[in-house]
């Protein structure tokens, strides 16, 4: 009997029949559901580490080790990765190691829409690209498989699509796939120049071995209809061509991204009328063919930005309009994204606009904070350069800059990266004042469990990061926990801390609103002592609106969490049971 | 079948699309349901799909090709109107959530959208939010509008039933039965 599974579903059961034993990840949207499915699988050890670095790291050292191992990412999460990864291509692996990477096209969730695909040429890594959840099962199956018969760690690369649809997928047995030995060769795993040099010309042999596996293997595979033209295409981008191609033309299905093959290409592209390379984000597979002397269509036709869609390809292929539709001529109001009611974000970034700071800040759902009416962000890089982004802005402005800016980082982001940027401003003595956004959870990727949460991935207690502890023991004096509903104290600490000529952390902290254990009961009602300040409108909470002049809060949306209470003047909102 | 299902995140829109995959299975099509998770899914406009047919390939809807569309709010209908087919429908929640350009007042929610919806397609109009609390929570409305969408598809009730018994947990079992009901019978 088939089952419906995500493609993240998919590859967590295709890890599991495969044997493996190790996975560590960090969470990642629209990577995390593999890793969170990985837990239904009991005797998988499986964890979230405290980032990418460190999960691959976990994950090499488990394959060393003799272990089926696998890491899963998001797209930006392999830069962050990519210091072990480069390295583990030249030591290979004795056990099968499955790097997972899930780019982000449209940018549904993400701060940029890199392609992946340049990574696995840049390391010297195979690279398998599945189109559907059935392909994500059984082209993870083969990654192991590839990865211990080439000695090389193998990446599978997804994308928004293809991790977060639901198709049909065949269960499968698990393998007996027994620990092997510790490899006991430090020619292979010591990695200084005498014998990195020698693992070089490895990988330069394994890449030609590679080269000759792309040219024979089903998983590039040839769909011949008679017609004269050809698409190239592999993943989601395969899938939309056939949706919007059928059979009209012959297809060359590239399973594996790299290596590209180049006979395989050469002769699917002989006699063909015209060639098109069909890809989302980046021309990889267009320059190879390029460069091989095959005369593709590519990026001329198709865009470089963001998803593609059947009918986008139809119109380039064969000119063929799409299907009509209803237009709608007026302007439709956008919905962003919004802090959810109730959420503790919203008191800090009220403090923070009231007093019209700077604010460096990261990436979590706090991000949020940077939208209207809040709008109290200036910056958002990556992971961690809250703290280190504000420490230069600090040392290019002076001191009295210094006093009108913070940054703030969530609980998760802080551990992720985020305290190495605060050993710069203690080092290099700095005087920043650092918002640690204590949720008590990692929020935007859907609830995961962090260092400072006390349990792990399975739900068990475990040892629990104190972030008091931790800030002190790296030379913050001023360490002050404060609860960002109370907002007049929270205004006060702010106000201090910035003032100080010496670097201080404010822990805020209260927990997510959607955590089960957060009971926030009945909702908030304006009474008739509203003089329709519209103080409680700077909140940007989607349960407050106004209409002619009148403020409303929609029991439907409001949980009562009081923080407008706090903030309203005049006492005219209530809380009801 | 194309089914395009639009909502506000936190309205339980990707419940409903797993429901849906799950009862088209059972009716032993090939299914691809696509979802939407992480920075979208909160507070802002979210679209999920569900295909079904002898075979899938694209998991996404493109404009003018959906044969139905459940929306979860009105807004959201109208935003959707343009990936309606022609000779579609549209099952819409009459339920109004003001996005944060309108509560901030630098839009405002476009007036009488049920009329433009109707002369443009066939539109069922329903008052979930009602139907939910009828049922015993305003959570419950995606289930009112699963049970709207099962009664206006050629596919036997008890399959729904079935589905419905499987996805959502025991305890609130009984009171998704209601709003299940509550939608069919309207």
């Amino acid at each position: 009997m088939k089952k419906l599974m995500l493609g993240n579903e998919a590859v967590a059961r295709g890890a599991y029949e495969a044997g493996v034993s190790v996975v560590s990840s960090y969470p990642g949207t629209p990577s995390t559901e593999i890793t969170e499915n990985i837990v239904k699988y009991e005797d998988i050890y499986v964890e979230w580490a405290p980032n990418e670095k460190v999960a691959a790291e976990v994950a090499v050292g488990a394959s060393i080790a003799g272990a089926r191992s696998m890491s899963c990412m998001k797209h930006v999460g392999l830069n962050v990765m990519a210091d072990p990864v480069f390295t583990a291509s030249y030591t290979g692996v004795n056990g099968g190691m499955v790097l997972c990477v899930a780019d982000d096209q449209g940018m549904h969730s993400s701060q940029n829409e890199q392609d992946s695909r340049h990574y696995a040429k840049a390391a010297k890594i195979m690279m398998l690209e599945p189109c559907d959840s059935a392909e994500c099962k059984d082209f993870t199956k083969r990654a192991f498989e590839l990865s211990e018969k080439y000695d090389t760690p193998v990446f599978l690369r997804l994308s928004t699509r293809v991790s977060h649809s639901q198709s049909l997928v065949e269960e499968e047995p698990k393998e007996d796939i027994p620990l092997k030995e510790f490899d006991d060769n430090p020619a292979k795993y010591v990695m200084m120049p005498g014998n990195a040099i020698k693992r070089h010309v490895v990988v330069e042999e394994r890449m030609k071995a590679l080269s000759e596996f792309a040219e024979e293997s089903d998983l590039n595979a040839v769909e011949d209809n008679g017609a004269k033209i050809g698409v190239i295409a592999g993943g989601i981008a395969y899938i939309y061509a056939k949706e919007a191609l059928g059979d009209k033309v012959n297809y060359l299905k590239i399973g594996i991204t790299y290596p590209l093959p180049e006979k395989k290409i050469k002769d699917f592209a002989a006699g063909l009328d015209k060639v098109f390379v069909i890809e989302e984000l980046d021309p990889i597979i267009e320059e190879h063919c390029k460069a091989i002397g095959v005369d593709v269509v590519g990026k001329e036709v198709f865009s470089l930005l963001g998803e593609y869609t059947p009918s986008m390809i139809k119109k380039a292929v064969t000119g063929e309009e799409p299907a009509e539709f209803n237009e709608v001529l007026e302007e439709i109001p956008v919905r962003p994204p919004v802090m959810c009611a109730g959420c503790p974000h919203r008191g800090v970034f009220y403090v923070l606009k009231k007093l019209n700071l700077y604010v460096s800040g990261d990436i979590g759902c706090y991000t949020l904070g940077a939208t209207p009416p809040l709008r109290a962000m200036n910056t958002t890089i990556c992971m961690g350069a809250s703290i280190s982004a504000a420490h230069g802005m600090a040392k290019a402005r002076g001191a009295e800059f210094n006093k009108k800016l913070v940054s703030v980082i969530g609980d998760s982001t802080f551990m992720h990266s985020g305290i190495t940027g605060l050993v710069d401003v203690v080092y290099n003595k700095g005087t920043g004042t650092v918002i640690i956004l204590d949720n008590s959870i990692t929020g935007m990727t859907g609830h995961q469990d962090n260092p400072t949460t006390g349990y792990t991935i399975r739900g068990e207690e475990t040892a629990q990061v104190n972030l008091i502890t931790l800030c002190k023991s790296i030379g913050i004096e001023n360490v002050v926990v404060a609860d960002p509903f109370d907002v007049k104290n929270f205004e006060k600490v702010v106000r201090e801390e910035i003032n100080r000529n010496a670097p201080s952390v404010i822990i805020a902290q209260r927990p997510c609103a959607l955590l089960k254990r957060v009971k926030y009961s009945g909702s908030c009602k304006i009474t008739d002592k509203c003089r329709k300040c519209q103080m409680c409108m700077k909140l940007g909470c989607p349960a407050i609106s106004v209409h002619d002049g009148y403020l409303e809060i929609d029991p439907a949306q409001c949980n009562g969490c009081g923080l407008c209470v706090n903030v309203c003047p005049f006492g005219a909102i209530e809380k009801e049971d | 079948m194309n089914i395009m299902i639009v909502g506000v995140g936190g309205q339980g829109t990707l419940l409903a699309s797993r429901i849906l995959g799950k009862v088209a299975i059972k009716e032993g099509c090939d299914v691809k349901v696509s979802e939407v998770h992480g920075m979208s899914q909160r507070g802002g406009s979210v679209v999920t799909y569900v295909k079904y047919a002898d075979k899938v390939y694209s998991p996404i809807i493109d404009k003018g090709e959906a044969d139905l569309v459940l929306a979860f709010e009105l807004l959201e209908a109208y935003r959707a109107l343009p990936y309606v087919k022609k000779g579609g429908k549209m099952i819409v929640n009459t339920q109004k959530m003001d996005p944060m350009p309108v509560i901030t007042g630098a839009a405002q929610y476009p007036q009488g959208i049920e009329e433009k919806l109707s002369s443009k397609v066939e539109l069922q109009a329903v008052d979930a939010l009602s139907l939910a609390k009828e049922a015993g929570t305003i959570k419950a409305v995606n289930v009112v509008l699963i049970g709207v969408i099962a009664k206006s598809m050629s596919i036997d009730k008890q399959v729904w039933l079935d589905v419905l018994k499987d996805t959502v947990p025991e305890k609130f079992l009984e009171m998704n039965l209601k709003a299940f009901e509550l939608g069919y019978s309207l």
